[in-house]
């Protein structure tokens, strides 16, 4: 991603900042111009609270450029409490213990060491809910 | 409108091509195809490939291609839509033969993926899918359709093994098809004992990276029979092309299990052809993943929801099956060069219905359906062929 991508796209990958459509009143992550549910334009910026569950999930055994170093690492389809669905790393968790369904929450992790020359960017991960957070 | 033949077809072997450049398979198909056809000129060549730029450093690719095909002074352009590059070019053909516009046109799908690391190679595979929220988390393409067969298997309670029909079918059609990469039949043990790409997809689920070139020459029906000659069986009427989307990240689809956009663009073709699923003779569909085998049979009408996975037999899928389907190897077996496997599909098509499909012959081949699909599912393109 470029230097001017990364910043563009800072609020929704730190925070998960995405919208709620005034007409349907669904939640949109990330952030549109036009709603996808109801193709009236996208609403006012709203915050997810991070919380969701596992929807699907794979351990990765061949990882792209610029992800060698991570490997093993899992990725996961991650349903948000308040309805959109994101893809996303799980973190701080035994790789043999994930499972459809698993409760996760939303964390900031380095995502990508771009080379020397490159960027380090940063983003959201999703981790086991802890059993007191909830 | 007026209809579009298929007058010629040419392919070259998929493989590992270190001894040729991009232009070089690209020639090998088109001029193919040209002496099948037997014309010297053409109208318009349109050629499918999504790599070439990120691969090999080379964009205004199709203009490449004339100029060392010969074709000098041709118009030609180049068609992307990630994996169903290939479909999207044979349908930019179809609609310029269609229209009025052009009588003589080629269709060219090429691709080179060898001369890049593997990691590269995956790494602009990746660029099918969202590149700030798909693969910007890390996952591939092996991994995005991981993420489907997880869940599938999860949702409708199928063992792993219920996959490897598909690939060991592949496998036992693709061992008689010269131009396959892997001609060898493989069985359930190969399977089993396959090593993991992204979980629970193993290297026998997954098709191969490779090269490769197929192209065909269009012409308006009513005008085919001028072009047949002793060479070629005899000219193959385009009955349906048809295209749709979805949305282009799996986590925004409706629902990760279900392909709408095969839904739509096979019920769109189904409706321009005049028949219905039961009428096809054969299936050519899109086998990038197992996973993908089942979701497309279950989105065109030939298995329930939930249910692609068990035509995965010989009695269902083999070539004297009730649906014969990837009856040259498919994408796991014959290859995926990604731009030119839509391309293939339809090579194949044609050798199925002018009888030239050898040990692979379907018995009675009179419709066939081509299925491409671009990314994890969101371009999908079905055409149907008939002789
Ligand atoms: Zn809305």
């Amino acid at each position: 991603m470029s230097v001017a991508g990364a910043w563009r796209t800072r609020r929704q990958r730190y925070a998960l900042v995405g919208e709620i459509c005034p007409d349907c009143h669904r939640h949109i992550f990330p952030p549109r111009d036009v709603c996808p549910h109801c193709s009236q334009p996208a609403g006012p910026l709203h915050t997810l609270s991070g919380r969701g569950e596992v929807y699907s999930f794979t351990r990765m055994h061949h990882a792209p450029k610029g992800f060698e170093q991570q490997r093993p690492y899992a990725v996961a389809l991650v349903k948000l409490d308040e309805g959109p669905m994101v893809t996303a790393q799980l973190t701080d968790v035994d790789l043999q213990e994930i499972h459809i369904g698993m409760r996760v929450e939303m964390v900031t992790r380095k995502l990508k060491e771009e080379g020397e020359e490159g960027q380090i960017l940063y983003g959201y991960k999703f981790r086991p809910l802890m059993a007191t957070g909830d | 409108m007026r209809g579009v033949s298929i007058v010629g077809i040419g392919q070259i072997p998929v493989g590992e091509h270190w001894d040729q450049s991009i232009r070089h398979l690209a020639y090998g198909a088109v001029s193919a195809a040209m002496q099948d056809a037997n014309i010297d000129r053409a109208d318009a060549l349109y050629v499918g490939n999504m790599l070439s730029g990120i691969l090999l450093g080379q964009e205004h690719l199709a203009t490449l291609i004339a100029d060392f095909c010969g074709l000098r002074g041709i118009e030609a352009a180049k068609v992307e839509a990630a994996c169903a590059s290939g479909a999207a070019a044979l349908r930019m053909g179809y609609l310029a033969v269609a229209s009025g516009l052009h009588d003589v046109v080629l269709v060219a799908g090429v691709e080179k993926m060898t001369d890049t690391p593997s990691g590269s190679t995956t790494a602009a595979l990746a660029t099918a899918a969202d590149a700030e929220y798909e693969s910007a988390h890390g996952v591939t393409f092996v991994g995005l359709n991981a993420l489907i067969m997880q869940r599938y298997m999860y949702e409708y309670d199928v063992p792993m093994e219920a996959f490897a029909g598909f690939s060991i079918n592949a496998h036992r059609n693709g061992a008689h098809n010269p131009y396959a990469m892997f001609q060898r039949p493989i069985d359930l043990e190969t399977y089993r004992n396959a090593p993991m790409v992204a979980e629970p997809i193993n290297m026998m689920d997954s098709s191969p990276i490779c090269d490769g070139a197929a192209a065909v020459v269009l012409v308006p029906t009513d005008r085919a029979r001028e072009f047949v000659t002793g060479h070629h069986r005899g000219p193959v009427r385009i009955l349906a092309s048809a295209s749709a989307t979805d949305m282009l990240a799996i986590h925004d689809r409706r629902d990760p299990l279900f392909l709408e956009a095969a839904h739509l663009s096979s019920q769109k073709a189904y409706l321009q052809a005049g028949v219905g699923p039961e009428e096809i003779d054969f299936f050519e569909l899109h086998d990038a993943f197992t996973i993908m085998s089942a979701l497309s049979l279950e989105a065109t009408g030939f298995a329930r929801r939930g249910e692609g996975w068990r035509m995965a037999t010989e009695e269902e899928i083999g070539i004297r099956g009730r649906l014969p389907i990837t009856t040259m190897g498919g994408l796991k077996s014959r290859g995926h060069p990604v731009g030119a496997t839509g391309v293939y599909q339809v090579v194949e098509a044609v050798l199925q219905l002018t009888g030239q499909a050898g040990e692979n012959q379907v018995p009675d081949a009179r419709i066939g359906m081509t299925q491409n699909i671009g990314g994890s599912g969101a371009t999908i393109i079905t055409h149907i062929l008939a002789t």
